[in-house]
């Protein structure tokens, strides 16, 4: 029975993992996100699979590259230092072109910053991370119930494509109770043909992201390239709120895009032709959205909470159209709607 | 009359990259006359690691997972944890295993993965060009230690087969070394009894192999087969370090 | 009776087998193969016991023993 529950928003992260046949987790202790690996460690035995808290990030993201080389749906889960340590395996999960799901549960940075959640690793996330010229198939919650369906839905994606996704969420999103519905477990039989295993019915299988022939390795990187094409053609997702007659577009996703919400509600209380697009996927970015609101839009107004980093993809789409400011707090502070609403008109005077 | 050493089954035949005299190729063989003999060639998965012995995902027969450097046995566990009834082997060299991956190796080791370890120590890195290792004994001249390894600045060469065996989880650990028929023999039924163990679903083994690396110590294979018995075997003795299967000696 | 088959256009004329067989019935080439070695050639059937010294030192996996 599919019924509404109220959850923290890790531990549905961590339910609908497994609901969508994810029954391998490799991560390592981090805050904000510690209830993904614990509610992982007391679930994965009941249901016959694996939780290991691994020795570091490192050691947890290598073996994630080893249980999905070997066939199993994998995550691992960690927040903004821990990210950066798996960032050499994620390039070669990349290389290797090897699905799993790595959420990261955003905080303060740089260095070790501070535990409250913030959005400081947009670029990161967006731009690759690692080294080499790859992607990752970025997904961003705002509520619970999208973190639930985004990622159920990340462990489809990840096979498809035979591609690392990555649900980019924050301290809030991970922390907060909201009331949803997790999707009936779904049955799913590991077959995939190019994973390591018993070999008594095939030839052999090699998976690696080493290619010491430079011409082959340029065959590789063009086909990645045609993947990440086909993937920026065929996912790209977004929410437009009150964008109809908007003139005034606010852009922001996950946490900033809920305190947006309420400021274009309130910028509408007082008049304002104020509306929110809000990306979903933040790789691919939804640039066709952009293009569409140009001709109605005065100005674009990116809501981050960091100091602008999305800014860079709002403007690559709208290619200098539309004049496109910043607007956040920085460190984990969380800016009021008012705060915002306080930016808008500000820019509105000054446009004018 | 009939062939009574052949090329191996689960040995590609193809032209192994290394260097004359390189004892990779030696170890190579082993590892797949064993793979043969044991019959397990559809159910065995070797992890490749970074360092010349790299591309042996091109020289094994059966399914290779190809890994950062060090992190083999990180990766070896992930493979292990989905398919416990493959037999699941790392292939590392002294820079990969007793200096970036400390930390997985141990803890490979620690939690008793039910893994073989090959550990191939020459006590230098050689695909890089012949730096100083963790292993390089004191004195020894490398292109990172002009000087020779000097113990005030670089400390001591690492025993991480001693180490290693320290811990709950390893079962068995021994030191091997290359360097006449006799011992290659005996580095084959280390590498054997590993395995073995681990088709018995028994814990964590590792069989480190004193090795040599003529190019990057500058000397003829034969010499520095010489040198290594020479000099490495008195800091890393070869023999059995823990067998807790064998005998009790525990 | 025993002889061996060395495929010359794999070895590195390391040496490693030269030195393994007790025989002393394997020397290098005067020539060199493809890759610009000095093969291992085998010089004696008559004496070779088969023993396999030299396979298993072969670091190529070169050598083939037959008896």
């Amino acid at each position: 029975m599919v019924e509404k529950q109220l959850i923290k928003g890790s531990e549905a992260i961590a339910e609908a993992a497994i609901r969508n046949g994810c029954k391998y987790f490799f991560g390592y202790p981090i805050t904000p996100q510690n209830e993904i690996p614990e509610y992982m460690a007391k679930r994965l035995p009941e249901l016959g699979g694996t939780f290991l808290q691994g020795e570091s990030e490192i050691a947890a993201i290598y073996m994630v590259l080893g249980a999905s080389a070997a066939g199993a749906r994998v995550m691992t889960s960690s927040s903004s230092p821990g990210i950066s340590l798996k960032q050499g395996g994620i390039s070669y999960l990349s290389g290797s072109e090897l699905p799993c799901v790595i959420v990261n549960i955003m905080r303060g940075g740089p260095g070790l910053g501070a535990i409250q959640g913030a959005q400081p690793d947009y670029w990161q996330a967006t731009r690759g991370g690692g080294h080499g010229d790859y992607r990752l198939l970025v997904l961003a919650p705002a509520t619970v119930q999208e973190a639930v369906d985004l990622t159920f839905e990340a462990f489809d994606l990840a096979d498809k494509y035979r591609n690392p996704v990555m649900i980019l969420g924050d301290g809030v999103l991970a922390q907060i109770m909201e009331p949803v519905t997790i999707p009936e477990a779904k049955a799913w039989q590991e077959n995939h043909p190019w994973a390591v295993g018993k070999q008594h019915h095939r030839e052999r299988n090699m998976i690696c992201a080493s290619y010491p022939d430079v011409e082959i390795l340029e065959k590789v990187n063009q086909k990645l390239h045609m993947k990440y094409d086909e993937i920026r053609r065929s996912e790209v997702r977004w929410e437009s709120f009150r964008l109809e007659d908007a003139k005034y577009v606010l852009v922001a996703y996950g946490t900033a895009a809920r305190i947006a919400k309420a400021a274009v509600k309130t910028a509408r209380e007082k008049g304002i032709k104020a509306g929110l697009m809000r990306p979903i996927s933040v790789w691919p970015f939804p640039q066709q959205p952009f293009i569409d609101l140009i001709p109605q839009a005065k100005f674009f107004l990116s809501v981050e909470l960091c100091t602008g980093q999305m800014i860079d993809d709002v403007r690559l789409a709208t290619g200098n159209a539309r004049p496109v400011y910043h607007f956040g707090r920085l460190g984990g502070v969380l800016p009021l709607p008012e705060e915002i609403v306080d930016r808008l008109e500000q820019l509105i005077k000054e446009e004018s | 009359m009939e062939p009574i050493y052949t090329y191996p089954k689960t040995l590609i035949d193809v032209p192994l990259h290394y260097c004359p005299g390189c004892t990779h190729g030696i170890i190579h063989r082993l590892i797949a006359e064993i793979v043969d003999e044991m019959d397990i060639g559809k159910e065995t998965i070797g992890i490749a690691s970074v360092g010349c012995s790299c591309f042996n995902y091109d020289y094994f027969n059966f399914d290779m997972v190809a890994t950062a450097h060090g992190r083999a046995p990180a990766t070896a566990t992930g493979v292990k944890r989905v398919h416990p009834d493959c037999l699941v082997f790392t292939y590392q060299g002294d820079g990969d295993l007793a200096s970036i991956g400390t930390a997985e190796i141990i803890h490979a080791a620690v939690r008793g993965e039910k893994i073989s370890v090959i550990f191939v120590n020459n006590g230098i890195y050689g695909m890089t060009g012949g730096q100083m290792a963790p292993t390089s004994l004191p004195g020894m001249k490398a292109s990172t230690a002009p000087y020779g390894r000097k113990v005030e600045s670089s400390g001591y060469p690492i025993k991480m087969t001693e180490m290693l065996a320290l811990q709950d989880g390893c079962v068995y650990a021994e030191r091997t070394k290359i360097s006449s028929v006799g011992s290659i023999a005996k580095t084959k039924k280390a590498i054997r009894k590993s395995f073995e163990l681990q088709s018995a679903g028994k814990g964590f083994s590792i069989i480190e192999i004193l090795s040599t690396c003529p190019t990057n110590w500058g000397m003829e294979p034969l010499d520095s087969i010489q040198w290594m018995e020479q000099n490495m075997e008195a800091y890393y003795p070869v023999g059995v370090i823990k067998d807790l299967e064998g005998g009790g000696k525990e | 009776m025993a002889y061996i088959k060395i495929r010359e256009d794999r070895c590195k004329g390391c040496a490693l087998c030269v030195n393994a067989c007790p025989k002393k019935i394997i020397k290098l080439a005067d020539y060199t193969n493809k890759k610009g070695y000095n093969p291992a050639v085998f010089t004696d059937r008559d004496t070779c016991t088969g023993c396999g010294a030299c396979y298993a030192f072969c670091p190529d996996v070169c050598i083939e023993v037959y008896r």
